[in-house]
Order: structure tokens, then sequence, then C-alpha cells
């Protein structure tokens, strides 16, 4: 019977071609503009690691008082002091302090350029903490952290680039003209959006190519290749420096459970009362113990662009919606003396009710044949709105093919409803009587 | 007017067809008029003035040298450019418009700084820059030797001398009096003598539109603090190959530095890239306004043939009883451009509360008024057009319809 359904439906979007073809365009304008917008939403609102996002948590400390702060929210990273002093105090059970640095890798073939590649200096905690893979080797230990020992991760394009892709681990590297022990090659590593540097990154970058040890980069005086942010003039030399109120690093804890949490914004707030009673600060405790999916969302990682235009989008889609309520509503109503002769000869409300949701699915599903390959144009089309950083991250994956689908059919069979509804209703005797 | 009474009694008896073309007039009012406000609004953003000339001007960036070595690398660099056939001046600056920004800082009109009074953008050139730039001085002097000094933080020794734009000086010295005037960041101090009339920032400011324009330009003598960026200033119809010509002497004058090739473009490929997102998503934004137009429009297109369809017989009685075509045509017309007011009507309210939901989420700009009216407009217009070809079927029914036997 169903099959039955599906082939009347089959034979009446072509009963009626201009009608028809209208309901399938609408369904197929609307659906292609709110899966493109939301394939490009999907990406950057997502989660980048689930199975941790709720354990790994950034501390924010206002050490600028509310002159210098917006609307209260302290500075997004921290002071060198400040970090470091969290970092000794070992609260948690993994930890990293972490900034970007800019470092030049020189080739031992003179005649070649150095390669310039994004670094990151952290500590061991980083990779076990954010689970990064590696093809080769590990990172370093909390030994060779205490020891500022000359070591460095590199990723698999680096790897790669430098040496072919063999084994590299133990081999030396030369970056800034320094040498440093290789210990580990990690696989093409890249979450998205980049939590752990979101100040820097916005969320979304090129991977980065290395990572050395805090230590060790903070003794080559490395500045930050990334914000820097001073509310007062810290004075000259390095010294000064990281001894300023200037913010650069991000420190990241590892808190298994809530009473971790619990205890570690205690001791946030321990911390800053100490800082208080020892004048540094005149203000009152101001500080955040904020978790992966919390400093997502306060750093409004998604683009305001993607937001406007997905609700822009799906405002389209409620316009064609609306549109094919109207034109099933013409379709049904135009077939009454069908529907009459149907129910005098024995076919209950049902039967009527099952034919016509029938045949509006086989409207959505035309619709969103049509809307999917648009979305497909669109999502090819993304990369003219969005960064690219972003717009490789849009994708047509079979998710978004069936939810395309899925949607498609599922607003038309929605829209159907009440011409649904009306064209069960028809009196039979009503229409045999007037004809 | 006694035409109303008979098509507002149809009305009542089509409620939900009714109901549905005036929701759809509704959505696509709100829509509309959020749509194109956004749109005008980043072509304005687009319009901005740099106050520089960009078809002239090109930037390239260096990174990954020894700060010992800049002293020395800014010499070089500076010589081999020079060099270049076409290049009309060579300079150190410390950013250009729609470039990386090099220093945004709070500053105070009292020495104290207490009352911070906005957050400008600091240019720092070396001599020439100024020039180079080509930014129209409109009050006071241009830099001259003596008002060149060392940089030993992100901007020149204390007291420097600078030049700010319009915007900046009225927003800071509302009574016009700016030259000479000292203000402050932190313990370094800043001496107005000049005033020009643009000189947009890198990236636009936190405090509103008109703090792009929001920008100090400071003079300062190259050393290790200021190095690694450079301005160079041809002909336009050399400057691309100027440029070219420049990342090759670079990459032989200055082997120990790298270049930083997306750093190093004209400025007028600085500012496509600047705004390339606004463009593309004001593009989007058409593309949805048309397609909603058209679907809107294929709807009630659509809705109203099957009116027609069904009220053949008595359209054919009205004709028959002495209607002329122009009757009919107005009745349909008459009968659309109610439903549409109704749902224009609703749809100024929705797109009141969908600009104050976009102002309160994504910091958008209120929407002046006259985008009402106007998309009001817009839909009635494509109303009528919309009703027009059914509206012509129907009055060209014939009288004879209302007499055949159905």
């Amino acid at each position: 019977m169903y099959a039955y359904y599906f082939q009347l439906g089959l034979r009446s979007l072509r009963r009626n071609p201009m009608l028809t073809a209208l309901m399938v365009m609408a369904i197929g304008f609307g659906v292609a503009a709110s899966m493109t917008t939301y394939s490009v939403f999907r990406a950057t609102a997502r989660n980048p690691i689930p199975q941790k996002s709720s354990q790994l948590f950034i501390p924010q400390i206002d050490n600028w008082g509310p002159e210098d702060t917006e609307d209260g929210e302290p500075p997004v990273a921290l002071t060198y002091k400040d970090a470091v002093a969290l970092w000794r105090a070992h609260k948690a059970p993994r930890q990293t302090t972490i900034y970007p640095v800019a470092a030049a890798i020189v080739p031992d073939d003179a005649s070649r350029l150095p390669m310039r590649e994004d670094a990151y200096a952290v500590t061991g905690d980083f990779f076990p903490m954010f689970e990064v893979p590696f093809v080769y080797g590990r990172g370093w230990t909390a030994e060779e952290d205490e020891k500022h020992a000359s070591v460095v991760v590199i990723s698999r394009a680096v790897n790669d680039k430098v040496f072919n892709g063999a084994d590299s681990t133990g081999k030396q590297i030369n970056i800034d003209d320094h040498l440093y022990r290789i210990v580990g090659v990690t696989e093409d590593w890249n979450p998205s959006p980049r939590f752990y540097d979101l100040p820097n990154t916005g969320g979304f970058d090129d991977a980065a190519g290395l990572y050395m040890p805090f230590s060790r980069a903070i003794d080559l005086q490395k500045l930050t290749n990334g914000n820097n942010n001073c509310n007062s003039d810290p004075g000259d030399g390095w010294d000064n420096y990281i001894r300023s109120e200037c913010v650069w690093i991000g420190l990241w804890v590892e808190l298994p459970t809530k009473a971790d949490a619990t205890a570690y914004r205690q001791y946030l707030d321990g911390y800053t009362a100490e800082q208080k009673s020892a004048g540094r600060f005149r203000w009152a405790n101001n500080t955040r113990l904020r978790n992966v999916t919390e400093w997502l969302d306060s750093q409004h990682v998604v683009p305001a662009e993607s937001q406007i235009s997905l609700l822009v989008s799906l405002g389209f889609l409620a316009i064609c919606l609306v549109n094919t309520i109207g034109l099933l509503l013409a379709k049904f109503m135009k077939r009454a003396p069908e529907i009459g002769v149907r129910r005098a000869l024995g076919a209950s409300r049902k039967e009527i009710y099952l034919q016509f949701l029938l045949e509006a699915a086989t409207v959505g599903l035309a619709g969103g044949v049509l809307g999917l390959a648009l979305t497909g144009l669109g999502v090819l089309g993304v990369g003219l709105i969005f960064e690219p950083q972003i717009a490789e991250l849009a994708h047509l994956d079979i998710e978004l093919v069936l939810l395309t689908l899925l949607v498609a059919v599922g607003a038309t069979i929605l829209a159907a409803f009440y011409p649904t509804w009306r064209a069960a209703q028809v009196q039979p005797a009503w229409q045999l009587k007037s004809n | 007017m006694n035409q109303l009474a008979p098509i507002i009694a149809t009305l009542r008896r089509h409620k939900v067809a009714a109901f549905l073309i005036g929701m759809e007039i509704a959505l696509a009012c709100a829509v509309l008029c959020n749509a194109c406000f956004m749109v005008v609004s980043r072509i304005q953003a687009m319009q901005v003035h740099s106050g520089v000339d960009e078809s002239s001007l090109a930037v390239v960036t260096l990174t990954g040298f020894d700060p010992a070595q800049a002293s020395d690398l800014n010499a070089r660099i500076l010589d081999g450019l020079r060099r270049i056939p076409g290049v009309q001046s060579a300079s150190v600056v410390n950013a250009v418009p729609f470039g990386q920004p090099a220093g945004n800082a709070g500053i105070s009109l009292d020495p104290d700084g207490k009352h911070r009074a906005a957050v400008p953008h600091f240019y720092v050139g070396s001599p020439g820059a100024m020039e180079a730039l080509g930014v129209k001085l409109v009050e006071g002097r241009r830099f001259s030797a003596d008002d060149f000094h060392p940089m030993n933080s992100f901007v020149p020794d204390s007291p420097a001398s600078v030049v700010v734009t319009r915007t900046l000086a009225d927003h800071l010295w509302p009574d016009g009096k700016s030259l000479g005037k000292m203000f402050y960041v932190d313990r370094l101090s800043f001496r107005v003598i000049g005033v020009v009339e643009h000189l947009s920032r890198p990236t636009a400011g936190e405090e509103g539109p008109q703090s792009f324009d929001w920008s100090v330009l400071a003079a300062g003598t190259p050393g290790a603090k200021f190095a690694g960026s450079y301005l160079l200033r041809a002909d336009p119809a050399q400057l691309s190959r100027v440029l070219r010509e420049a990342k090759e002497a670079v990459a032989t004058v200055a082997p120990d530095a790298v270049l930083d090739e997306e750093n190093s473009q004209s400025i007028s490929d600085l500012r496509t890239a600047y705004f390339r997102q606004d463009k593309a998503m004001a593009g989007m934004l058409v593309g949805i306004i048309v397609g909603m137009l058209m679907v809107t429009a294929l709807g009630i297109v659509g809705l109203a043939s099957f009116w027609v369809q069904q009220r053949r017989r008595q359209i054919g009685i009205r004709r028959a009883i002495g209607a002329t075509r122009g009757d009919i045509l107005r009745y349909f017309q008459t009968e659309n451009f109610l439903i549409v007011s109704g749902g224009i009507a609703v749809g100024m309210v929705l797109a009141f509360f969908l600009n104050v939901m976009l102002m309160q989420r994504y910091e958008m700009p209120r929407m002046p008024f006259f985008y009402l009216p106007v998309g009001a407009l817009a839909l009635w217009s494509l109303g009528q057009l919309s009703v027009l070809a059914p509206a012509l079927r129907a009055a060209a029914t014939p009288p004879v319809v209302a007499m055949r036997s159905s």
C-alpha cells in the first residue's frame, strides 16, 4: 500500500508540474541555504576534545583591576610570575604553561633558506593532557622540564620536510642557531577550534610545527609570538618584563573530578588574596576557572558571521515552508473531487492522511535532492566568506547529506499536516453532489 | 470603497490561505529589512578612507632576525630597496593600514593617567615615511629632523612629537585646539605637532565605527626595537614589479632574516584581503534576499492562481451581471494589497525585534527607521507584480462560464 501511495505521489508530482516545481525549488533553496551555513556553524561550534572538555581548566587572575579590564572580566592570559607561581604550586595532577613562539629551523644544508615554523613553548604535561598522538617517540619528562633541557617535539609535517619522514627521534635539529634533541614526532594534530590557545589564534590556525620546553624558551628570552598586553610600561630589559604586569602566558590544569575543580578554585582565590595582602592588588578577588566548553563560549569562538548567516538562512527556510504550506493546500484542495470519490468508495480518513503525507514526503525528497546539490555548491563557496582555516573544516560528509535529506523531508511533512488535515475533512457527499 | 466589503467577506472564508500569504510577507519583511541593513552597513564599512596613497604603497616584512643585528639589518635592507629601479622611497614603519597592528594603547590627557580618553593605534615611521604614506596634513606641521627619537619601547622616546587624525583630535579636544597639546600612556608622553585628515588604523577599533580612524603617527629612528617592516613607494603601474624585486633583494641582502609573505604585499591587496569576508558576506546576503523574494513571489503566484481557478464560476457570474474586466482585475489587486498590508504590519514589528536581538547578541547598530517603509514598498510592489498574471487570467474569464452547467 505504501508503495502504491508513493507511486500515486510520483504521478501527482507530474500532474501539476508548475506547482510541484515551485515547491521543490522552495524547499531546495531553503534547505541548501540552511545546510551550507550550518556546515560552517557545526565546524566552529564543535567540541575539540569531547572526552576531556570538562576536566581541562584555564585559570584567569585579575591582576589589572577594574580600571583596565572590561566588564570585570580578568585578562585572557597570565603574567609570567603568576603563571610560574601557579605551576610551581602543583595543585593539579597535570598542568602546562603555554605561549606561542616563532622559530626558524636552520637546515644543515647551508644553501637552503631557514624555514619559519609556528611553535609553542609548553611543559611535558602538555602532550598527555591534550592527548597528542605521536608517530615516533613521546613528549619530554617533568625532569627534562626541570633541567631546562634542549629537547623538542616536532610535527609530522616538519619531520617530512626535514627528515623525509624517517624516525628522527634522538637526532639534532638547529632552531634559531641552537641545537635541540628531537624526542618525539606528533601525528598531524590540529584540534579545531584550538581551545588551548584562543587568545592568539581566535580558534583557527594552521597546525603548529614545533613544541619546546617552556623553561628553555624562557632561558632564551624568547618573546611571545602572540599577544602581549600591558597596562603599564614594563620598563627596559627581560628581567623587568617578566616581573611586570604584562599578560602573555596561558596555564592549563587538568582536574579530573568536581571536587578537584572546587579545591583548585579555592586555591586560586587563596593565591589572589595573598597577593592582595602583599599589596599587589587593590581590588576584590576576581578569578575565573573555566573548562574547555565554557572557555570557547566566553571567547566567542563561533564567528558572528557564522551565527548571523545561520539565523538569516533559517528565516529563509521558514519562509520557504510557509510557502510550501500554501502551495500544498492549493494542490490538495484541487483534488477535492478525487478525495470525495475515494472516501465514498470506502477509504478511511486515516488512509487519506497517509496518502497525502506520503505525497508530501515525495515532494520533500525531491526538494532534498535539489537542496543536496545546492548545498554541495554552497559548501564549495564557503571559502569565499570564511577564513581558509575555517572553510576547510566545512565539508559535505555523510552526516550532512543525511541531515539535508532529513530536514527537507521532515520539514515538508510538517508543512503538509494542515493541508492534509483539510484534505481528510472533505465531505464525500458534498463533492459527489456538486458534480 | 464599496468594493472593500465583498473582498473582506471573501477573505473571511479563506482565512488560512490569506493568513499563510500574510505570514510569508511578514517573515520576508523582517528578514528583508535586516538583511538589507546588514548589506548596506558592510558596504559602508568597506568604503573607509585609509588616508594613504594605497595604490602606490607596499610593505615588506621580515622576521626571525637577531635583534642585536637589527640596526645593521635596517641599513642593509633600506639600501637594497632604494637600489631597485622605480622605488620612490623606502622607510621603516611599525605597521601599515590593513596590515598587522603594532601598538594599540590607552591614552589619557592627564599625566597621572586617571582618565582614559581613547585607545588609538600608534604608527611609527622613520624619516620619509609620512611623506611616502601621502597622508594629508590639515593643521600644524610635518616632522622635522629634531622630532625623530630613538625607540626604547613600542613608541619613540618621550616627549615624542606626533601627528594625530582629525577624528581623534576632535574626540580628545572638542574645542578644536589640539596643536601643542600633550597626552600620555603611562610614563610616556606625546606632543601633538600636526593633524592629518585621515589615517585609518590597521584593524577596526573597539570604540565604534569612527574609531577606525583613531591613529597617532610618531617619528622614530630605526634601531633594535624598530626594524623588520619596510614601506615602499613606487608608481602604481610599477608597484607589483617593484614588490617582486624587493622580495628578491631582501633574500640576497638579508639571508639571516625570514620573509613574512603574508605581510609583504601592496596596501591595496591588504585592503582587499581585509574586506574579503565583508564582501562575500554581503554577496551571500544579497543571494538570500533574491532567493527569498523569488520564493515569496512564486508562492503568491501559486496561491492566487489556485484562488482564481476556484472562483471561476463566481467571476463568471460577476461578469455576467455587469462587472467589467477592470473590476475583476482590481478586485484581485485590492485583495492582494490587503493581505500584503496585513503581513507588512506584522513584519515591521518582527523586523524591529529581530534588529533588537541582533543588536544585543552581535553588537549590530540600530537599524535606521527608513528601512521599514522601503521594505514595505518593495513588498507591496512584489505582491502587485506577482498577482498581476493570475488576476489578468481571472479578468479574461468569459461571462458564459456562469451559465455552463458544472
